[in-house]
């Protein structure tokens, strides 16, 4: 049971963005130009560096939701498994391993990001905006987990939910639902 | 030295909204909502979580310009901020401050580390359900900040007059984004 009182049919981040609206908006906005906004980064890599992190913070909603919307926009499952796995091993650029060992590093904190970490990233080619974006991405999802674990939000078992949560966040994006979310009052989440 | 090209000379979170203003509204923004738009918590308390949470964090240019911020805010009372960073379970802080930064301190762990209990002995304390939200957003808030700003290894000053400058101003004009000059 979440540690605050939260509407019932909106599990996770959802309900939590609902239940303050006024901060939820610079949240929204930020996701939504670091995620989906013009980048050199694809949006899979994105999602991809979101989910390491959140995978670091053992925040499962969070997890679930972002490998989810990695696999979608990547058309498989194996990548996102693979980076989760081991880095090193997976089958992604080298420039995408060096990112993805920064925001693993940013995950733990700020301070443990070394100068041969950023140079391995520049040798493999990302620039400093890439670089910029991807400690952005680790410290925002430091945030997001610990806004989800620390009311201890519900997190649906039912891969179902994420599979349609996934759908909403790739093909609408992070930005609030125009409609609100009254009508997910009809479809209960378990 | 930043690990990233940075406007020079421009300390800190400023540097980096500088760099990409794109971002640096919004993260802006945040600031402003959590820590001086309307909340139960008052805007002291609120830069008192944030320089708490950062202190944790090891991150000396937020701990230092978000506690310049809650003295200036604190004004006659400002002692009860070096107390709490020194020693929060015994500074003079009331018992409800205190079981909301007990909580804000374990967000700063993880949000996991949150109980039961810390949130019972909250509520016992007179907490409601908002300030209780407040302190875990603004807790996870500066997660995010101490690491965005360490992360990218900006320019953090040693000179403590410089965040008491940095205070005043938070406190004078809030979060707004620097002008071209880093003003």
């Amino acid at each position: 049971m979440p540690h605050i009182e939260i509407e019932s049919h909106l599990p996770g981040i959802t309900g939590l963005l609902e239940y303050r609206k006024d901060s939820a908006v610079p949240i929204r906005e930020l996701t939504q130009i670091l995620l989906r906004g013009t980048s050199s980064l694809t949006e899979g890599e994105r999602e991809l560096i979101a989910s390491i992190v959140c995978y670091g913070n053992e925040c499962k909603f969070c997890t679930t939701a972002h490998t989810a919307a990695a696999n979608l926009l990547l058309g498989e499952n194996t990548t996102s498994a693979a980076v989760l796995k081991d880095i090193h091993t997976a089958p992604v650029s080298e420039k995408m391993k060096a990112l993805l060992h920064i925001a693993s590093l940013v995950q733990k904190s700020g301070k443990q990001v070394t100068e041969d970490a950023i140079l391995a990233a520049k040798n493999a080619g990302a620039t400093d905006l890439e670089i910029h974006d991807t400690v952005l991405i680790a410290a925002l999802f430091c945030l997001y987990n610990r806004y989800v674990d620390g009311l201890n939000a519900f997190t649906p078992a039912d891969p179902a939910y994420y599979e349609t949560l996934a759908d909403r966040i790739v093909h609408h994006g992070y930005t609030r639902l125009p409609q609100g979310y009254d009508h997910l009052k009809n479809n209960p989440v378990h | 030295m930043a690990h990233i090209t940075l406007p020079e000379g421009v300390p800190g979170i400023r540097s980096l909204v500088m760099y990409r203003p794109e971002t640096g509204k919004h993260l802006y923004q945040l600031a402003q909502v959590l820590l001086r738009d309307a909340s139960p918590l008052t805007p002291a308390e609120r830069e008192l979580i944030a320089a708490y949470v950062s202190h944790k964090n090891n991150c000396m240019f937020c701990m230092s310009s978000h506690a310049a911020a809650a003295r200036c805010l604190y004004g006659d009372e400002s002692a009860i901020v070096d107390d709490v960073l020194n020693d929060m379970q015994h500074s003079g802080v009331s018992d409800k401050l205190k079981a909301l930064l007990i909580i804000a301190g374990k967000v700063q762990q993880s949000g996991k580390s949150v109980t039961v209990q810390d949130i019972d002995a909250a509520k016992a304390s007179g907490a409601t359900d908002r300030e209780i939200h407040d302190a875990v957003l603004i807790a996870a808030a500066f997660c995010m900040f101490n690491r965005y700003v360490d992360g990218l290894a900006t320019l953090t000053p040693a000179d403590p007059e410089a965040y008491r400058e940095m205070g005043k101003r938070m406190v004078e004009k809030g979060y707004a984004l620097p002008d071209a000059n880093g003003k």
